[in-house]
């Protein structure tokens, strides 16, 4: 069957030429090297990760999830995602607001340094709490006077965690506002809103798809971020593991059902996440396609 | 608006609540990585003979664990399986300088040695470090530049070396460069090491923590390999220190001393001999002789003189370590 198919695509070279319209094979190629991709790095790892999760069977499952250092680390992480991502998505409002609607001086170092946190890798972020907090670091002192604990304890996960997940919200709504332009707020504004009204009924609900796509994607990483988390942890458990911590620790302990339980969790989170986002992007496409700049 | 207030509220009470964590009736036990097993029943023996005390636990690598109590880390006692690491804490003038005539026997009261896992049979017939050095033979240990086991497994070659050829230091930097080049992989640590050599098959034998290889038994069968005892290995002290200034600040001095003091009590002793850990109890030690067969072992300060030498001799850039290592 495929053989003539072929054949009928002969003037192969010539079609190249037209950049838009690539001839079948190549398309057939480049979407069988896609999936195969895809299968081999994305959905492989999957099935292993439920497959060793239940390799002894659902009550052992049941029984890792329901250890309290696991249960507690779930709590943790939970805590700082809802933290960490009304925060962000407060900062990402305002910063959005700010570069898109209007010009002021250090406005492009202001956009640089919300991309900051995309290119520092997380370890150093995370070194750069305990240099501030740590014991020997600048504040260390002070912080010690006053009896205040953040390094190795939630205030300094929730703070690393905040530092890594900066960007996603403002980084899905700068474009997106920008697009919008300044058309629907000044017309808010002349007809006698007040600057608050005008945010509240009128920017907010045009990005508000934009949004709910920035916080989903915060909140995968404010759960899943590991290397950040683990410098500024302690590692105490029960009281400063977050889930992907936990995961390293019994898998470090050949307890590879507890660790894949955990495991399993943040891939659900990550399955509930691709879902989530499918959907927005397919029922708000095209506001959501401004944001693909980046 | 509201929700900032709000997630500023929650964040601040977060930071005081978290301020009020320590009192003198709970303590943190910052430890190494796989003692887990060991300290959850040691702490439940221990809370159950002094109710109304809690003990956290902190578990990764010593190293990393000496460097997050340097930095402010609240542990009011450490529990590591490294001397230097202690030392590092020592430096920081967070221990005080004669930590180890705190506890009896230089403040370790258990201890293990590098031994040997071979597959089930022993196929290569490997019973002691000479075998390892033989062409048919592939080695597994984590890379010493970044693992602490790994060190303790190349100063107790370099000890077993120093013996065979009695000093001759041209035939036991030969020994141990053989040594490097039977290693197909350096992992970078002992963990990934133990899945080269069980998961991935790579290997006639590994070497790691004779405390390791009983859980590597454990999980992954007790019909697939085999343990073996090499005639001479190297002491590797488990050591025990309070956090004296982290102690004072928390008022858990009396508790931590009663914690540490637990580890050497029959129970304690009892506990981690069960975990796999040789210990200093002669009663306990006999009745789990079965589990530990004899070896001489040999100190880091009667074959090297001591850590400080051996840091400076062996693991300093371009040091002994270096040079057979760079020969592979």
């Amino acid at each position: 069957m495929a053989d003539p198919e072929i054949k009928s695509y002969e003037p192969y070279h010539e079609s190249q030429s037209a950049a838009v319209t690539e001839s079948r094979p190549v398309r057939i190629v480049a979407m069988a090297v896609a999936f195969a991709f895809l299968a081999i790095f994305l959905l492989l790892p999957l099935i292993v990760v439920f497959n060793e999760a239940f390799a002894k069977g659902a009550s052992a499952y049941s029984e890792a999830l329901a250890n309290p250092d696991t249960r507690s680390a779930i709590r943790l992480t939970l805590l700082v995602a809802a933290i960490s991502v009304p925060l962000n998505a407060v900062f990402g409002i305002s910063a959005a607001w700010a570069i898109a609607k209007f010009e002021f001086r250090g406005k492009a170092f202001l956009t640089t340094l919300i991309d900051l946190p995309f290119s520092v890798s997380p370890v150093i972020s995370g070194l750069v709490y305990v240099l501030l907090f740590g014991a020997q670091g600048l504040l260390g002192e002070w912080l010690k006077a006053h009896g205040i604990q953040i390094l190795f304890a939630v205030p300094g996960i929730v703070l690393a965690t905040v530092f890594v997940t900066f960007p996603f919200v403002a980084r899905e709504l700068i474009p997106l506002m920008q697009e919008q332009g300044n058309g629907d707020e000044e017309a808010a504004l002349s007809l006698g809103a007040s600057g608050w009204q005008t945010f509240r009924y009128v920017t907010l609900p045009n990005v508000k798809w934009g949004l709910l796509y920035g916080v989903l994607l915060c909140n995968a990483r404010a759960m899943g971020e590991f290397g950040a988390v683990s410098v500024v942890s302690g590692h105490i458990r029960g009281l400063t593991n977050t889930m992907p911590l936990h995961v390293e620790i019994l898998y470090n302990e050949y307890n590879a059902v507890g660790a894949f339980a955990v495991a399993s969790l943040l891939a659900g989170l990550a399955l509930v996440t691709l879902v989530l986002k499918t959907l927005l992007e397919m029922r708000y496409g095209a506001e959501i396609a401004a944001t693909r700049g980046h | 608006m509201k929700r900032l207030l709000v997630g500023i509220a929650a964040f601040v009470g977060i930071v005081l609540a978290s301020a009020q964590a320590w009192s003198a009736d709970r303590l943190l036990n910052a430890s190494y990585d796989v003692g887990r097993e060991l300290f959850a029943d040691i702490n439940k023996a221990f809370i159950a003979e002094h109710p109304g005390v809690a003990v956290d636990q902190s578990h990764a690598g010593a190293s990393a664990q000496a460097r997050a109590v340097a930095d402010g880390l609240g542990a009011d006692v450490v529990t590591f399986n490294q001397v230097t690491d202690i030392d590092f804490l020592v430096k920081k003038g967070l221990v005080s300088a004669d930590w180890q005539k705190d506890f009896p026997d230089n403040a370790s009261p258990f201890y293990s040695l590098p031994s040997f896992l071979v597959r089930a049979g022993n196929p290569k017939h490997i019973k002691d470090w000479n075998d390892l050095v033989r062409d048919d033979v592939q080695v597994i240990f984590p890379n010493p530049k970044t693992s602490g086991n790994a060190r303790y497994t190349y100063l107790a070659a370099t000890a077993y070396a120093k013996e065979a050829f009695k000093g001759d230091d041209a035939k036991v930097k030969e020994f141990i460069t053989k040594l490097f080049n039977n290693v197909p992989i350096f992992d970078t640590g002992g963990r990934a090491a133990t899945t080269t050599f069980v998961q991935r098959e790579i290997g006639d034998v590994l070497i790691t923590f004779e405390s390791e290889t009983r859980g590597i038994r454990k999980e992954y069968g007790d019909d697939k390999f085999e343990q073996v005892t090499p005639s001479v290995s190297l002491l590797a002290e488990f050591p025990v220190a309070i956090v004296d200034k982290v102690a004072d600040e928390h008022g858990s001095r009396d508790l931590a001393k009663t914690y540490l003091d637990f580890l050497y009590s029959p129970e304690g002793q009892d506990i981690a001999a069960r975990n796999g850990l040789r210990v200093r109890d002669t009663a306990v030690a006999a009745k789990y002789k079965a589990d530990f067969p004899d070896v001489r072992l040999l100190t880091v300060e009667e074959v090297f003189g001591g850590w400080d030498k051996v840091q400076k001799e062996h693991f300093a850039a371009g040091g002994l370590l270096d040079q057979a290592y760079g020969n592979r």
